[in-house]
């Protein structure tokens, strides 16, 4: 197939739809110093000498620091075996095949995964998997306005800010409003998050009734492992749940690849966005497996389609399957309460600093330092600590606040050592 | 075979008078062109729509589309049995496959719309 480019005829064509006098024009908002300053590429190498630079540029990554960083994303241990198994070449591909008659085993791994989600949330449907926990916040939020025909969604002060400014991106175009507060009159949705960004956990189950008096959804971003021990967003009463998927087995990485999760209720799965995969019999009456309720999606509803969501993260999909499935229900537990357990120490050390959270947590707790958290954090970065996210940068705290996460992974020691160290560098 | 004493739109769906309300539904054209129908969404009654209005959904093993409120008025009443049964809209679009009823419509907006003769005339011009 031949290559052929936007003649200049078309390019004028579409520099005078959108108002641009030139390319040049077009790309004003891009401030210069962003911009490419030379196309002129060096002459290729020899994969040895490629290999080698490479080599010599990843050792500046750090991975050995100890990890106290959360923040949605968290240092949990990962079994040999997710990776392992994702490698198989069935079902390392780059695209997700989604026919069924070549497709059955794809299929069949994206419907167990959304068996398993469903068991977790305690919520009737899921879809195969959306980008990222923040667009899964998006989605959930035109998702309900789709249910209800209202055009106000409300952000509880518990939503992690990231998805806030992710929700507000998505959203700057579409004609909706967003509130801040829970009071469901009049709105499509009210957004919480639990546990909330600072770590505190709350029973949302009587905003829930609150919310179905008004005609509005509880639209709950969770996190995964927590479901191992505290109340699901459907047993509070949740319509729709949605999560970034990063600790059921997915590694650390800046910018992912992550993983949205979103279950629902029946009454609502014709307005979910993203691919669903179901059961069925074939014509011998064996079971198989199909994507289902594609009305819903682009290739058939066009323009209405319920979103422009349509595919998945089928890999990183498949990675929290067989994590979760090496887990099990008890491992999934156990995993919770240590990094509760351990969190509850860590509090217990950290003395000198006052607790900000107004309630219980789970793995995560923010605390106020005696000096500025940014200057502490750089203090233990080289004393080879992650020591936590500084929350001024993201606009939810005071510069003294950190927000410090602990996982399983975490020992005893580094626990003692943490603690010690983040006292001398942010009390002397 | 399009009846009488219906009105049409250019989107294929028929409006009649029963007693004070009006039932919509969409024409034997549509449901042919649709195929199989295997879901439909209805609106909730009491629910106010103004003339061409997206008030409901369908979806069949090939397609889905809106049926939208041939006029304005108010959703007097919805056929629950397409919830177990869409395929009365293939079966009977005129009759049994019967989407919604509207309340409060003027009668003058009927006139508007096209008749038994000029919709199939118009039909004509909607080749496959």
């Amino acid at each position: 197939m031949s290559w052929i480019p936007a003649t200049e005829t078309e390019r004028r064509s579409m520099l005078d739809t959108v108002g641009a006098a030139s390319l040049e024009d077009l790309f004003a908002s891009i401030p210069a110093a962003l911009r490419m300053q030379s196309w002129d590429v060096p002459p290729g190498r020899s994969e040895m000498a490629v290999s080698e630079y490479l080599g010599r540029l990843s050792v500046k990554n750090d991975v050995c620091s100890v990890n106290f960083l959360g923040g949605g994303y968290y240092d949990h241990f990962i079994p040999a075996a997710v990776d392992a198994l994702i490698s198989r070449s069935e079902f390392y591909t780059a695209y997700t095949p989604y026919q069924p008659e070549c497709s059955q085993g794809t299929l069949q791994a994206i419907y167990e995964y959304q068996t398993a989600l469903c068991r977790l949330t305690d919520l009737e449907f899921a879809n195969a998997s959306l980008y990222d926990g923040g667009t899964a916040v998006f989605e959930a939020a035109t998702m309900s306005m789709r249910v209800t025909r209202r055009e106000k969604v409300v952000v509880h002060e518990s939503l992690n800010p990231v998805y806030r400014k992710m929700l507000e991106t998505h959203a700057a175009n579409l004609g909706v409003e967003i509130v801040s507060g829970e009071n469901p009159e009049g709105a499509a949705c009210v957004i919480v998050q639990n546990p909330s960004f600072l770590g505190t956990v709350r029973d949302f189950t009587n905003l829930a009734a609150q919310c179905h008096a008004a005609g509005a959804l509880l639209v709950v971003s969770f996190y995964p492992v927590s479901l191992g021990m505290i109340k699901t967003p459907g047993a509070m009463g949740a319509d729709i749940a949605v999560a970034e998927g990063q600790s059921l087995g997915q590694p650390l990485g800046f910018g992912g690849p992550y993983l949205g999760i979103m279950t629902t209720r029946k009454e609502c799965v014709r307005k979910m966005p993203g691919r669903i995969v179901g059961q069925t019999v074939d014509a011998e009456g064996r079971r198989g497996f199909v994507l289902t309720l594609q009305a819903r999606e682009q290739h058939i509803r066009r323009e209405k389609a319920m979103s422009n969501i349509c595919s998945n993260q089928a890999l990183c999909a498949l990675r929290a399957l067989v994590h979760l499935s090496l887990l099990g229900k008890a491992g999934l537990q156990e995993v919770a309460t240590a990094c509760h357990s351990k969190a509850e120490y860590l509090k217990k050390k950290l003395g000198f600093a006052q607790i900000v959270n107004d309630g219980p947590t789970f793995n995560e707790f923010a605390v106020r330092l005696p000096k500025k958290a940014g200057e502490a954090a750089a203090k233990l970065l080289a004393k080879g600590f992650l020591a936590g996210l500084p929350l001024a940068s993201v606009g939810a705290g005071q510069d003294n606040d950190l927000l410090i996460a602990v996982t399983e992974k975490r020992t005893r020691e580094e626990l003692d050592a943490f603690a010690a160290a983040l006292e001398e560098a942010s009390c002397n | 075979m399009n009846p009488s004493e219906l009105r049409y739109t250019e989107d294929h769906e028929w409006i009649g008078r029963e007693g004070d309300v009006y039932v919509v539904g969409i024409t034997d054209f549509a449901q042919d062109q649709l195929g199989d129908i295997t879901f439909i969404e209805l609106p909730a009654v009491g629910r106010a729509v103004k003339k061409h209005e997206e008030t409901a959904a369908v979806e069949s093993v090939k397609a889905a589309g809106d049926v939208y409120a041939p006029v304005a008025g108010t959703v007097t009443a919805v056929n629950e049995a397409l919830e177990r049964e869409p395929e009365l809209v293939n079966q009977d679009p005129f009759g049994k496959g019967w989407f919604f009823k509207l309340g409060d419509v003027d009668a003058a907006q009927l006139e508007e719309l096209m008749d038994a003769a000029a919709y199939t005339k118009f039909l004509e011009t909607c080749g496959d």
